[in-house]
């Protein structure tokens, strides 16, 4: 990697304490990302991936205990004090969460939504921060931003409130920004537009991004590198092009599979991944996905498996039987 | 599974929803000014009534075991007596209250429509007066006594009843249970009398409590008004009332019953509270 | 919203109907024929048949009603027979004591119950959240004239402080009309406190877990800001509601606190009345105030959708 890396995950966990339990949300996930790059993140409902964008914000619920390093900028954001830790929010790490009607606060019109993140972190007066607002309305797109900033948010349609989320994210250019599921929550129709305007923002401003989805398509053409998440850890991590020209995973291969694709034959039954993800508070001893892997052998239920370099530089899985085949989307 | 990747919501729970230690002291507060309360007649206090006029106000003593009052009588006698006669109308008004209010409450979450609408529109109207106002009056009409005082406040303890009685009815009314019953050509009498009325029952009886220790401080305060139990029978109301005169001299003829009174009234909340939390977790913080 | 409006206010005129019927009832029932107690002494059955035939009380009950109900719509509540004042003129003089102890007694309720609600939420579950949570529970417990009378003995019986009982009117004499008032409206400020801070706690602690605070976090805001800004507006409108129940409440609810610390307002007029077998002062009395709660009610419930943007805008 040329660029010089700003984030470094190391050996994060994240435990939470339930009735039931304890719920290992994160377990030992190492991740980097490069200044400039993008990062995407899939996994199905439930696999850790939210849990794990909380840690790096340092937004977990307060009984959750996080232990590993979280270093961006050189600073170990586990031991930032909480007013070095305001002081990165919104400069140098944003935020978009799924869904912008939850995440917007209803009572507060858009602009003062905006203008307080202005003037909070920049030096700027009210005036200014106004003419900003607009101006960062205008770029993600909202017509007439000049009218939105009386307006609140429920007068807004949902891809417009979502654009509002990401000019908030983007008011104080940030250097890395982390979208969580930025479209789960909107019409298929807007989605790719907002994906698009999230490429654009962050080719512009070369900013960091982590792209959160359950959605392996939506990763394919946005992202540099994606690691895909099961249970709690990462089992799969590559440069975009080589995950979908040479999967190892066969989890990853099962979500590939689960796209409906255009050219395939009508009725063709999807193949959905039969089973459903091993239950958090009883861990499984080997590997998680054994119980509903295609492949699965005797070692994989009796032992984890730890990411390990493929032949290919940069490329990492976490499996004991991977696959040879090279098939695959061409990304 | 999916509940993990959403917020985990942060589960504040100030008062443990375990029976603990207070509950049981309030508990066994209760059982023990009821206990008194029956049992006044057969136990060693000296008449409550009975006047010393040469030991007005006298303090501790072994004869007089809290004092005497401003007219001489045993404080702890009519401190027992007076729990005779608040409890009384503290249990037997709301009675009338939960029998009535939640009929009422039950059939109008039942059968809707425009009964449910004039019950409601009622209820309201009712609610609209100042229930010690309303209380007044209806005694000065009645005429005062245990008896009309128990059935006054029973009447104005209706609406609320009602309300609970009506609210719980409409969210079971809902359920498959019922819709089922119906279905299987059960009579109204029946789905009220054997699917819902056990349902009912449980927010009923916690709200019941709660009455229980409203009536005791709505007596308490007629009776401090010198309108609610007649003299010469004690009530902690009027020993309070009374009180009130002495209070430079002898603060403690004002403060024992209302001590006491406090402990009921707390406790009756505290048990009623506790079984509001265990029936319906929802509601237990408010 | 408009229709929100005309919906609630055709609801609301059958309930002043009712309300002025079920008054009237009331007063009537009250015993003691009104002509005895008017002519005293002189009285005869044939003075007092003509009496009850003058006043028109010899005429049928549902009459009397809308006779009555008829002089209402015209503002004419009807006068005294023993002060000669109009129902009116009672009212308006005892008002503002009533209005001056509510919104004292309010006031001061806000004053303790709202910071503790949001020091309470801030830090929920903690020993200050328990220990506040548990002290409002048992203030829950201590009946009216219980504070009353507490009050009066630490403050004017034991440190001479401040004056048992008394009134002097605002525009006399302000600071005594302030020292006579601490008292009643402390008491029922106690009595307020804790329903106060326990709606806004709670709606509070239930704000905070919102995402949009968890954005307002992720932006790096104050915290001062996210719960004073961001946290404490969405939850204000419950604690508006309660606040305008409360108040109108009060307005003839604080008969004990007038009663102990003699204080003229409307409860000390309408108890009177009782005694007196003052008919024509308690019918218009109570109708006032019933009326005036059902109103405040109305008014509260309009003030709700105006607050909240939400409402306002027709998406609930």
């Amino acid at each position: 990697m040329t660029a010089p890396v700003l984030l470094s995950v190391e050996d994060v966990a994240v435990d939470l304490p339930t009735p039931r339990g304890n719920l290992r949300a994160v377990d030992h996930v190492d991740l980097e990302v490069a200044a400039g790059r993008t990062l995407g993140i899939v996994g199905e409902s439930g696999c850790g991936k939210t849990m794990l964008s909380r840690a790096i914000l340092q937004l977990l619920p307060k009984r959750a205990k996080l232990a590993g390093r979280v270093l961006f900028d050189g600073q170990d954001l586990l031991r930032l004090g909480s007013s070095a830790l305001r002081k990165l929010r919104a400069r140098s790490l944003a935020v978009v969460f799924q869904d912008p009607m939850t995440s917007l606060n209803p009572v507060l019109t858009i602009g003062t939504q905006l203008i307080e993140t202005l003037m909070e972190h920049l030096v700027i007066d009210l005036a200014a921060a106004r003419a900003r607002s607009i101006a960062l309305l205008a770029e993600v797109g909202i017509p007439a931003p000049e009218q939105r900033l009386m307006q609140y948010p429920h007068e807004l349609s949902g891809g417009m409130r979502q654009r509002v989320a990401i000019a908030i994210a983007l008011s104080c250019e940030p250097k890395l920004l982390i979208a969580d599921e930025p479209t789960t929550a909107l019409d298929v129709t807007i989605q790719a537009q907002i994906l698009d305007l999230l490429a654009r923002e962050q080719r512009r401003r070369h900013m960091a991004m982590i792209l959160i989805t359950h959605d392996l398509g939506i990763v394919a053409g946005r992202t540099d590198e994606v690691a895909v998440m099961y249970a709690g850890r990462v089992v799969e991590r590559a440069p975009t092009q080589a995950l979908f020209k040479s999967m190892r995973m066969p989890y990853t291969q099962a979500l590939l599979a689960a796209i409906p694709k255009l050219d395939a034959p009508p009725h063709a039954p999807l193949p959905a991944i039969s089973g459903r993800p091993p239950d958090p508070t009883r861990p499984l001893e080997g590997c998680s996905f054994s119980p509903r892997c295609r492949y699965a052998a005797a070692r994989c239920q009796r032992e984890k498996p730890v990411l390990r370099e493929a032949e290919e530089a940069e490329h990492h899985y976490a499996c004991f039987n991977p696959l040879k085949i090279t098939a695959g989307l061409s990304a | 599974m999916a509940t993990l990747e959403l917020r985990i919501r942060e589960d504040v729970t100030v008062r443990s929803r375990r029976l603990g230690l207070l509950f049981w002291l309030a508990i066994g507060w209760i059982i023990l000014i009821f206990a008194v309360a029956i049992l006044a007649d057969v136990l060693p206090f000296p008449s409550p009534t009975d006047m010393d006029m040469l030991e007005k106000r006298a303090p501790f003593s072994t004869e007089h075991w809290l004092g005497t009052d401003g007219l001489g009588r045993d404080e702890l006698a009519r401190l027992v007596f007076g729990a005779r006669s608040s409890l009384l109308v503290g249990l037997c008004a709301p009675v009338i209250g939960v029998v009535i209010g939640g009929a009422l409450g039950m059939l109008a979450g039942y059968f809707r429509g425009r009964f449910e609408a004039l019950l409601v529109g009622s209820a309201d109207v009712l609610l609209a007066f100042p229930p010690l106002i309303l209380a007044l009056a209806i005694t000065a009409y009645l005429g005062q006594s245990i008896l009309n005082l128990t059935l006054i406040l029973g009447v104005l303890g209706v609406p609320a009843f009602m309300r609970v009685a009506r609210a719980a009815t409409l969210a079971l009314s809902r359920r498959e249970f019922v819709i089922a019953a119906q279905a299987l050509g059960a009579t109204h009498a029946r789905i009220l009398l054997r699917e819902l009325l056990p349902n009912v029952v449980l927010p009923l009886t916690a709200f019941f409590l709660v009455g229980v220790a409203i009536t005791v401080v709505a007596e308490g305060a007629l009776s401090f008004l010198g309108l609610g139990v007649p003299p010469p029978t004690p009530s902690w109301g009027s020993m309070i009332g009374e009180g009130r005169e002495s209070l430079d001299i002898a603060p403690r003829l004002a403060f024992l019953p209302a001590i006491t009174m406090f402990l009921s009234v707390l406790s009756f909340n505290l048990v009623g509270d506790t079984l509001r939390a265990l029936t319906d977790p929802r509601q237990g913080a408010l | 919203m408009l229709g929100f409006l005309a919906r609630r206010l055709v609801y609301l005129v059958p309930v002043l109907l009712a309300v002025s019927l079920l008054t009237f009832l009331i007063a009537s029932l009250l015993p003691g024929d009104l002509a005895y107690v008017i002519l005293g002494d002189q009285a005869t059955p044939e003075k007092v048949a003509a009496l009850r035939h003058d006043m028109g009380l010899d005429q049928p009950i549902w009459w009397r009603y809308l006779g009555w109900l008829g002089h209402l719509l015209e503002g004419d509540l009807g006068r005294s027979f023993r002060t000669g004042q109009t129902v009116l003129q009672a009212v308006t003089e005892r008002l503002p004591v009533s209005i001056e102890l509510m919104l004292l007694a309010e006031t001061i309720g806000l004053l303790i119950g709202v910071p503790l609600a949001i020091m309470c939420a801030a830090r929920a579950g903690g020993a200050f959240d328990r220990f506040v949570t548990g002290t409002a529970f048992g203030m829950l417990s201590v009946p009216t004239f219980l504070s009353a009378i507490l009050l009066i003995y630490l403050f004017a019986v034991q440190l001479h402080l401040l004056p048992a009982t008394g009134y002097v009117p605002l525009a006399e004499d302000p600071f005594g009309n302030l020292r006579f008032f601490v008292l009643p409206a402390l008491t029922l400020g106690l009595a307020e406190w804790p329903t106060i801070m326990r709606v806004l706690r709670s709606d509070m602690i239930a704000t905070l877990q919102e995402d949009y605070i968890a954005l307002a976090r992720a932006k790096g805001l104050k915290p001062s800001r996210i719960l004073f800004v961001h946290a404490l507006k969405p939850s204000s409108l419950t604690l508006v509601t309660v606040t305008g129940i409360n108040i109108g409440r009060l307005i003839g609810g604080a008969v004990i606190v007038e009663q102990v610390f003699a204080l003229p307002g409307i409860g000390r007029l309408i108890v009177g009345a009782i005694y007196t077998r003052d008919l024509v002062i308690l019918q218009g009395a109570v109708l006032l105030v019933a009326a005036g709660f059902v109103a405040v009610n109305f008014i509260v419930d309009m003030l709700y959708a105006v607050l909240d943007p939400r409402i306002r805008h027709g998406h609930a």
